[in-house]
């Protein structure tokens, strides 16, 4: 640590830039009005509203590398998403989470309520992820795989299309209401509509098989419930990536509240290269900046112009960055246009963006204690997870003891105690179970119990099992620890132990 | 019972008034937020002008104006909650409704599913339905939920709780007999003897006499001395000693004791007397329910002591 030496200084340096920022980006016209104003009011304090009005933002398209990548991250998670209840396995949905019946089907697997372990396991997985891609390169969850990221982008491609780019829809949207404004803006809500309505019907596909869902709602015959779903996830994908767009990055996202926590000074951001930029200005193509005593920056303004959340990148860091590194790709085509050298805006840390010259390398940003430990975690779960799948039985077993029945002396002194085995196949394939008790010497099942009945696919039965003690052997009365094995006839591996005891009365 | 019994009534006015006031409350803060404005020093500095400690500026990050109306929303909602549901206090709602209101709409739907299940079910006889491996599975699942708290999982009860699987009845095995003991229940009384036979002595003998009804080892000497004091017990249990289902009196001449058979057992039934209850279960199960439970408490009893109560989920 630094002793407070200018504490002013170095606190305030890493907030007042967000903060000017986005005051700046705040409206590009309001700035222009009050420059055309010729008031500059800079120094007198004024009064403003501690609420903030929306301020639409017309992005402009961008190509380039980055923008590729995250058209090919729409592409694949949106061919996952929209393909996989579209799948058979097994003659069922591939994937399919029936809550009526509370069964999960994934491909093989079939998981009951009792396996919720497995997606407290990848939820932790997840989050450890998170972290780790987190530290190393920032927002890129935010900038290329984020629901939100993904609809907003196939939302505004479908906007393009209809309203076409920037200009003309800034020029639309200020001027009059017109024939051409109105059947645009129809058009724009009916294809958004129709999005939205595709992607809420498969969603729902996931939890009620989709086939028969499309032949409900083809024969008008969709439950209430599954209308509502259809309609409710389909009005969110509509609103949020219709009309929210940046306001859910910027206000309703937790992770942007929290992501700063897990940024350093080694994390790759988007980063405007300040030294090599400024003082920026416009210059013409023949003069040299050296001579002009300017940066590389033309201050064309597209990098702000493509920015789908508003905010210039060249006030530095801000909160409401997500790292989509559209602005990487505009300012890159500039700066081939003009001739020179990319990357005026680029991937990069903060140590090296306040250093170019001291070469802090990939292999010391990926060395840091911080990353070693989120990725030794992750790989460490990974591990647990994936083993525990490799070795999970399908079979699920409870054993209950009767509460009614504590111990009985039948025929011949024999006792008996009473278990209620609820056993769950969780395998695809019927299942026939001998069950054997073990624990104290002298205990049997009788034959005609020790066979299950033929438990179908993903059944679950409840079977009532008598359990007898010997009279040869002499136990103290109580309870004494036993165990039950219930084990799939034709198949070694699906064995199950469970523990319960059994009582000898006075 | 009243709320009155645990409240005071001035204490529903105290409840309401502050629920209605911090709501209020509430929606003023949100109009005052609303137009209030703060001083911002200058263009290039987003504080409110508060400083602490020195250097420890507060910003101004305001909040976008759609979500301030977003807070309106819930006051208003709210608002109206408390016009329609019963939140304030003695105040029933517009529309009465109520959790019991609610949980009988729910019963009755679930009823109005299952009414075409049942429906098959009860256009068969009781003994009928024992051949219905569907109306079975349903009537597992029914005496499980029901029955085997008392009478075992294996409907083979325990001491004081009859066994379902053999043949015996106390108060017979007819489906008609079986009918009336679910949807009415049954008190099982025997009243103390004691007195009326002559002491614990006499007991004993009686209870000699009683173990020879069942051609159980006894002691004939006693079971000759006990025989002339059974005529307290023919009342009930007969002369033969083969029980009354009227009654309820259980059949002293088989093997099957619900008390216990052991002589101090049967001396502790004559001396202290004894009294079982089957609570009643027509307000808990519906009439095509217990309809069911009689056709499978017919198939257990009537099958080998090998049948076990089977229930099934559907997959």
């Amino acid at each position: 640590m630094k002793p407070p030496d200018g504490p002013t200084e170095s606190r305030l340096g890493r907030v007042i830039p967000i903060v000017e920022a986005r005051r700046e980006a705040q409206s590009d016209d309001t700035r222009e009005k009050s420059r055309g104003k010729g008031g500059d009011k800079a120094s007198e304090p004024e009064l403003v509203s501690l609420y903030e009005k929306h301020r639409k933002i017309h992005p402009r398209s961008v190509s380039g590398l980055f923008a590729t990548w995250r058209w090919a991250m729409v592409w694949a998670t949106q061919i996952f998403f929209y393909g996989l209840p579209w799948l058979t396995w097994n003659g069922r949905q591939a994937v399919l989470f029936e809550l009526e019946t509370r069964r999960f089907y994934l491909f093989e697997l079939v998981f009951y309520p009792q396996d919720f372990v497995y997606l407290a396991g990848l939820l932790v997985i997840s989050a450890l992820a998170l972290f780790l891609f987190t530290a190393v390169a920032g927002r890129v969850w935010c900038g290329y795989a984020c629901p939100q990221t993904v609809y907003t982008e196939l939302f505004m491609w479908i906007e393009r299309r209809v309203e076409g780019e920037r200009h003309h829809r800034m020029r639309r949207d200020a001027g009059r209401i017109n024939a051409d404004y109105v059947w645009r803006k129809t058009l724009k809500h009916i294809i958004w509509g129709l999005l939205a309505l595709w992607t809420g019907f498969t969603f729902v596909g996931y939890f009620v098989p989709i086939q028969v869902l499309g032949f409900d709602l083809l024969s008008l015959r969709m439950g209430p419930w599954e209308g509502f779903w259809v309609l409710f996830y389909a009005f969110a994908t509509y609103g949020n990536a219709g009309w929210l767009r940046e306001q859910v990055c910027k206000y309703m996202c937790p992770y942007a509240r929290f992501q700063s926590a897990m940024f350093d000074s080694g994390t790759l951001i988007v980063g405007y290269d300040t030294k090599r930029g400024e003082p920026r200005g416009a210059r013409s193509r023949k003069q040299d900046p050296a001579t002009l005593g300017l940066g590389s920056c033309v201050d064309c303004t597209l990098c702000v112009q493509v920015c789908p959340v508003g905010i210039d990148i060249r006030d530095g860091l801000q909160y409401e960055c997500i790292s989509c590194a559209a602005c990487i790709d505009a300012c890159d085509t500039v700066m081939k246009r003009v001739g020179y050298a990319p990357g005026l805006i680029r991937y990069a840390t903060e140590d090296t963006l306040a250093n170019p010259g001291g070469n802090r390398s990939l292999r010391k940003t990926l060395l840091r204690p911080r990353v070693l430990i989120y990725s030794g975690l992750l790989a460490a779960i990974c591990l647990a997870f994936v083993l525990s799948m490799w070795l999970r039985v399908p079979l699920k077993v409870d054993v209950i003891r009767d509460r009614a029945t504590l111990s009985r002396v039948i025929e011949d002194g024999v006792i008996e105690n009473v278990y209620r085995l609820h056993l769950m196949n969780a395998s695809e394939k019927a299942q026939r179970l001998r069950i054997d008790v073990s624990g104290l010497p002298g205990l049997s099942v009788p034959e005609a119990e020790r066979l299950s009945p033929l438990l179908a696919p993903a059944q679950a039965v409840n079977v009532v099992i008598h359990v007898h003690l010997s009279p040869d052997e002499v136990l103290a009365a109580g309870s004494h620890p036993i165990q039950f094995t219930i084990q799939e006839i034709d198949a070694h591996d699906i064995r199950v132990l469970e523990k319960s005891v059994f009582l000898v009365p006075r | 019972m009243s709320d009155a019994d645990f409240f005071n009534e001035l204490w529903t006015y105290f409840i309401a008034i502050i629920t209605v006031v911090g709501m209020l409350a509430c929606a003023l803060l949100l109009w005052q937020q609303g137009r209030q404005k703060v001083a911002a020093p200058g263009d290039a500095d987003n504080t409110t002008g508060h400083v602490w400690d020195g250097d420890l500026r507060e910003l101004n990050n305001p909040l976008p104006r759609w979500w301030m109306w977003m807070f309106y929303l819930t006051v208003v909602f709210s608002l109206g909650y408390l016009v329609v549901y019963p939140g304030l206090t003695t105040y029933r709602g517009s529309f009465g409704w109520t959790s019991a209101g609610a949980y009988e709409l729910e019963r009755a739907a679930l009823e109005k599913q299952i009414a075409p299940l049942y429906a098959g079910f009860t256009a068969k006889s009781a003994e009928q339905l024992g051949q219905d491996p569907e109306a079975m599975a349903v009537g597992g699942r029914l005496f499980l939920n029901n029955c085997a708290q008392c009478h075992g999982s294996d409907a083979r009860g325990s001491k004081g709780f009859p066994n379902l699987t053999d043949s015996d009845w106390l108060y017979g095995g007819s489906a008609e007999a079986i009918r009336t003991s679910i949807t009415d229940g049954r008190n099982g009384f025997m009243p103390p003897m004691g007195d009326a036979i002559g002491g614990e002595d006499a007991a004993r003998n009686v209870a000699q006499y009683v173990l020879s009804l069942s051609g159980r080892e006894n002691d004939p000497v006693r079971a000759n001395l006990g025989r002339s004091k059974f005529s307290a017990c023919a009342a009930c249990h007969g002369a033969d000693g083969k029980g009354n289902p009227l009654l309820g009196a259980p059949n002293l001449t088989d093997r099957i004791w619900l008390h216990g058979g052991r002589e101090a057992d049967i001396v502790q039934t004559i001396m202290q007397g004894r009294s079982g209850t089957m609570p009643v279960h027509k307000d808990r199960l519906t009439e095509a329910q217990i309809h069911v439970l009689t056709g499978y408490l017919m198939k257990i009893s009537g099958a080998s002591e090998a049948a076990t109560p089977v229930a099934s989920t559907k997959p």
